[in-house]
């Protein structure tokens, strides 16, 4: 595989809710700032932007990763969180561990992964109970993509 | 409609003044809940909500939307106004509750969110 042209780490602190959201947002202006497509932007802001959740809520916090390829932009959100022990489960629509504090601030509908899923070309979760997890999306990029 | 007819319709405050009003709104999505706005928006919808922390700014700046309205009078805090004005989305606010914000601009014409007839991206709901 060739390198990437364009790698970016982003940092998530866990329940930081006054800068959650920011990593997903700095990702998304560099993109723009790219001049990328602004359908494949949304795409990857929303996808990166709920993985970002995810680790700020769920995953004690963690790293975002964005590469660029010639063929697609890869995100990577990667946390030492206590992990998903029922992935089938948390995949499905309204699945949510959420507490009551987290859904007075609009978090805990279950929504999430299935976003994700809706929003790229590809998904790969490798997680395991006690170990964290690693959230994969690829959006493939088109012969218009910039 | 344009952002200074919903916040007419609405008898609401414009909490971002230095921001672009006339862009037109044709849709609407209500909603205290951020995956539902992420999952069933698209790009220039006006949000309605109950919701005043920094995440339904953050929210309205990855799905792109047109606008936000708070209902229900609730207090927001300049953070939110600052943070608003930053990522360029018009934050209005007005006494109304829900329903009726909801129903004023049902009754004028703006609609639900739903997809594009011609639009082909797997992105937008096709409810
Ligand atoms: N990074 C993570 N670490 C640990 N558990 C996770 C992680 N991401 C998701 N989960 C688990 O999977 C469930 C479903 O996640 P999903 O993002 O679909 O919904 P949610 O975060 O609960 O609510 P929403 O995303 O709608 O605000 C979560 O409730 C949580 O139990
Ligand atoms: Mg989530």
């Amino acid at each position: 595989m060739s390198a990437p042209l364009c790698k970016k780490e982003f940092f998530v602190q866990e329940f930081d809710f006054e800068h959650a959201g920011k990593a997903a947002s700095d990702m998304r202006k560099l993109l723009m700032d790219y001049g990328f497509d602004q359908q494949i932007v949304r795409r990857l802001a929303i996808a990166a932007y709920e993985a970002e959740m995810n680790m700020v809520i769920h995953g004690f916090g963690g790293t975002l990763i964005m590469e660029i390829n010639f063929e697609y932009i890869e995100l990577v959100a990667k946390d030492n969180g206590p992990g998903i022990s029922d992935l089938k489960l948390a995949m499905q629509e309204g699945f949510s561990t959420a507490s009551d504090e987290i859904r007075e601030i609009g978090f805990g509908a279950g929504m999430g992964l299935p976003n994700i899923k809706r929003c790229v070309n590809f998904l790969g979760i490798e997680t395991k109970p006690g170990q964290g997890t690693v959230v994969t999306m690829r959006v493939d990029l088109g012969p218009d993509a910039i | 409609m344009n952002l200074y007819d919903i916040a007419t319709k609405l008898d609401a405050s414009i909490l971002t003044p230095k921001l672009d009003l006339s862009r037109q709104v044709h849709c609407a999505y209500g909603a205290d809940l951020l995956s539902d706005v992420l999952a069933f928006t698209r790009p220039s919808t006006l949000l309605l909500t109950g919701l005043i922390n920094i995440q339904v700014v953050r929210t309205a700046e990855m799905a792109e939307l047109g606008g936000i309205v708070v209902v229900r009078g609730k207090p927001v805090h300049r953070s939110l106004q600052e943070l608003a004005c930053a990522c360029k989305i018009p934050l209005l606010r007005t006494r109304m509750t829900m329903f009726e914000s909801c129903g004023r601009l049902y009754q004028s014409g703006i609609k639900p969110c739903i997809k594009d007839p011609g639009c082909e991206c797997n992105v937008c709901p096709s409810v």
